[in-house]
């Protein structure tokens, strides 16, 4: 069960699309599971044979939690049996809360340190079949106790038994706003909590980039359009080559820069909560490739068909208000990413240029950075870049 | 519908409760007899037989000298030659002067003699501090002879079971001792007017809960449903087992117990150190470890000998501040 963020416990599988004897390639969608963001496709991250299908339809089991073996093409037929498939390469969970350090002699980290687990909770997470290392321990001293166990099995106290099948109204294929909700308060709260924001804003002139989207525009039918925000998010990406301390992920062993942009956009979602999947490899797409991408997403989003490499992936995130928004947002990073950039609705402003006032049209840019990677010079840097790039959109 | 019997309810205390199990023992066998010091004329020291002299006479209740050893043994004899004596005990603390009696006697003999000689006899003593009566008649020493095979403990720490213990006790073949709690005796309340003989060698859940058992005995069964409440209002559930009988203990209801809660604490007005709550704890880490969420907790009397003084009493005492500081502690909340 990959995690799908990191304020992700459990996931119910929801339907496989593949079967043992399928074959498959690393990308291929295996699955569907129900999470708080909606129903998530699963995509397979080596490629092979399907052996086995270990988890039923219908069943919720807790992030890391192996769903098929699938033996490699370099494999012989059953070595994959028992083997659990290495782990999705999901963000560290980092513990809800900040915890202390307990106090006493620092560990050596070359030593094995024993999980501290009550043996209620180590019970029912042999029963359950739960690793208690990917559980984090609300007990005395970051102790593994019964409810932390429980809220990773997703099970109440006296356990009910779990249909293998689920009656048809438990799967859904859109989005449970109230689950949603619960989502963002989860990973916006963590955010708020554990990552120093610094904000800068920058308003700039948007008419060359408008102008060239309207001589683009002018001869597309609407469905072939390029939105604004492809070609925001392309400057962004291209603008991050440049400064790769915004790009990345901030796990408990610090920042990790990430050397593909993958930019997540927020997709608001009809009848509240927004999700924003990647723009994978945006820097090597063209405004083109990315405006096509987006409509994609957008399509998939409101449908509830993402995939988890687009929910999990993104490096860096930006909103952007569209044609109807306000002059500007501070934006909340998305953990464990560490700056998101909003655009507000471009608008016909006056405006100083040479020693006339004359209207142009103007968009404020707004960065939301985790001052534990960056500094507001750099952010200056970037969101200058970022307004550099957008005078020349020919260029992007 | 069947309309469910009414049932008449009396007003009494411990104390009556108990001298009403005495009363019906006398009058339905007539090898019962009671005896002790001061129990006749004086009515007992806290006045349990008041008035039973003058219904049943000096034959069948008997005061007796000031030793311990010589009664006790007296009705050990009785005991084995076929009466069904009742021996009082002013405090535990007096016990220790028959402890010959009770533990190289009373409990082997059976064992001893190859199954030949059992000895029903029923000692009854008072235990316990909050009297302010100094540390030579206020310890709690029942743990002790819960430790000793041959004998069977009880603790009664309700109406029903001051009520209903004795009768049971004197139908048993061996000897049987029962704790009453010195802080018991004034306790009023309502019981059956029929109430009898009760079963012995269970635990009872007094209050069921969710979240913690509680596991008290005797005179500290009260400040543990106090400390449950108090718990209730800061949203611990505690279950509290009353253990009734101390030995054999009565393990399987405390499992099943923790089974659910999957945190204890245990209540003794004993100390510490080797005493009865190390025995429960013991057997709940033995049998029920992968029940437990917690480390068991203890709450138990200050290890120094009970204090005359009233404000050095209480705080010698197990509280339900106390109780309710442990079973937060266990709970982490």
């Amino acid at each position: 069960m990959p995690s799908l963020g990191a304020d992700m416990d459990a996931g119910t599988l929801v339907e496989w699309l593949k079967q043992p004897g399928d074959t498959v390639a690393k990308g291929d969608v295996v699955a569907v599971v129900e999470t708080q963001k909606g129903a998530i496709e699963v995509e397979s991250f080596l490629s092979g044979t399907v052996e086995r299908l270990l988890i039923a339809p219908g069943t919720q089991v807790p992030v890391g939690t192996p769903l098929a073996t699938i033996r490699t093409d370099d494999e012989a037929p059953g070595a994959a049996r028992g083997m659990a498939p290495p782990a999705m390469p999901v963000p560290t969970v980092i513990p809800p809360l900040p915890r202390t350090q307990p106090a006493g002699p620092p560990a050596l980290a070359t030593e094995r340190i024993r999980m501290r687990a009550s043996p209620a909770a180590r019970k029912l997470a042999s029963e359950r079949g739960i690793d208690l290392t990917s559980i984090a321990g609300t007990g005395p001293d970051g102790a593994v106790v019964l409810r932390d166990v429980e809220r990773a099995a997703q099970v109440s106290p006296v356990p009910a038994p779990v249909p293998l099948v689920p009656e048809p109204a438990a799967i859904r294929r859109g989005f449970d706003s109230s689950e949603m909700r619960k989502a963002i308060a989860a990973a916006m709260s963590r955010s708020k909590r554990e990552i120093p924001h610094y904000y800068l804003a920058h308003t700039f002139d948007f008419t060359p980039a408008g102008a060239w989207l309207q001589r683009l525009n002018a001869a597309r039918p609407p469905a072939e359009r390029v939105l604004p925000a492809a070609l925001l998010v392309k400057s962004v990406a291209m603008a991050l080559k440049s400064y790769p301390e915004f790009n990345g992920a901030y796990t408990a062993e610090g920042f990790r820069p990430s050397t593909a942009i993958h930019v997540g956009t927020a997709i608001a979602i009809r009848g509240g909560g927004l999700v924003a999947p990647a723009i994978h490899d945006a820097d090597s797409k063209s405004v083109d490739e990315t405006m096509a991408t987006l409509r994609d997403l957008v399509a998939r989003t409101r449908s509830g068909r993402l995939r988890s490499s687009e929910i999990f992936d993104p490096t860096i995130t930006i909103s952007s208000l569209g044609d109807r928004g306000v002059d500007g947002m501070l934006a909340v990073i998305y953990p464990p990413q560490v700056a998101i950039i909003a655009f507000g609705t471009p608008a016909l402003r006056p405006w100083v240029v040479g020693a006339g006032i004359i209207p142009r049209t103007l968009i404020t840019a707004t960065l939301a950075a985790d001052h534990r990677v960056s500094d507001g010079h750099r952010g200056a840097l970037l969101l200058l870049e970022v307004e550099r790039l957008l005078q020349q959109p020919e260029a992007l | 519908m069947t309309r469910p019997p009414v049932e008449t309810r009396i007003r009494t205390s411990y104390r009556e409760a108990i001298r009403a199990a005495i009363f019906e023992a006398m009058l339905e066998d007539e090898r019962v007899f009671l005896m002790g010091e001061d129990v006749g004329r004086y009515g007992g020291c806290y006045a349990v037989s008041k008035g039973l002299l003058a219904e049943f006479g000096p034959e069948r209740i008997r005061d007796t000298p000031l030793s311990e050893s010589a009664f006790v043994g007296a009705g050990i004899g009785a005991a084995i030659v076929g009466m069904r004596p009742i021996v009082e005990i002013m405090t535990v603390n007096f016990s220790l002067l028959a402890l010959d009696q009770i533990v190289n006697n009373a409990a082997t003999l059976l064992h001893m003699s190859g199954g030949q000689i059992s000895v029903p006899l029923v000692i009854r003593m008072a235990t316990g501090a909050g009297r302010q009566v100094a540390a030579q008649h206020s310890h709690s020493l029942e743990g002790w002879y819960a430790h000793i095979p041959g004998l069977k403990v009880l603790a009664p720490a309700t109406l029903e079971d001051a009520r209903g213990m004795l009768g049971t006790a004197l139908r048993d073949p061996n000897p049987v001792l029962i704790f009453e709690h010195v802080l018991l005796y004034n306790m009023e309340g309502e019981i059956a007017a029929d109430a009898g003989a009760v079963e012995i060698g269970k635990a009872a859940i007094r209050r069921p809960g969710r979240d913690v058992t509680l596991i008290a005995y005797g005179g500290t069964l009260h400040k543990t449903l106090l400390a449950a409440e108090i718990l209730a209002k800061e949203g611990i559930d505690a279950e509290v087992v009353d253990l009734r009988t101390l030995r054999p203990l009565d393990t399987a209801t405390l499992l099943e117990s923790i089974g659910r809660t999957h945190h204890a604490v245990v209540v003794d007005e004993g100390w510490r150190s080797g005493s009865l709550s190390a025995e429960v704890a013991a057997r709940l880490a033995e049998e029920g470890f992968w029940s437990l969420d917690a480390p068991i907790g203890r709450v138990c009397s200050v290890e120094v000998p009970i204090p005359y003084p009233r404000h050095l009493e209480e705080a010698a005492l197990p509280q339900p501040a106390r109780i309710v500081a442990a079973a937060q502690a266990v709970m982490r909340r």
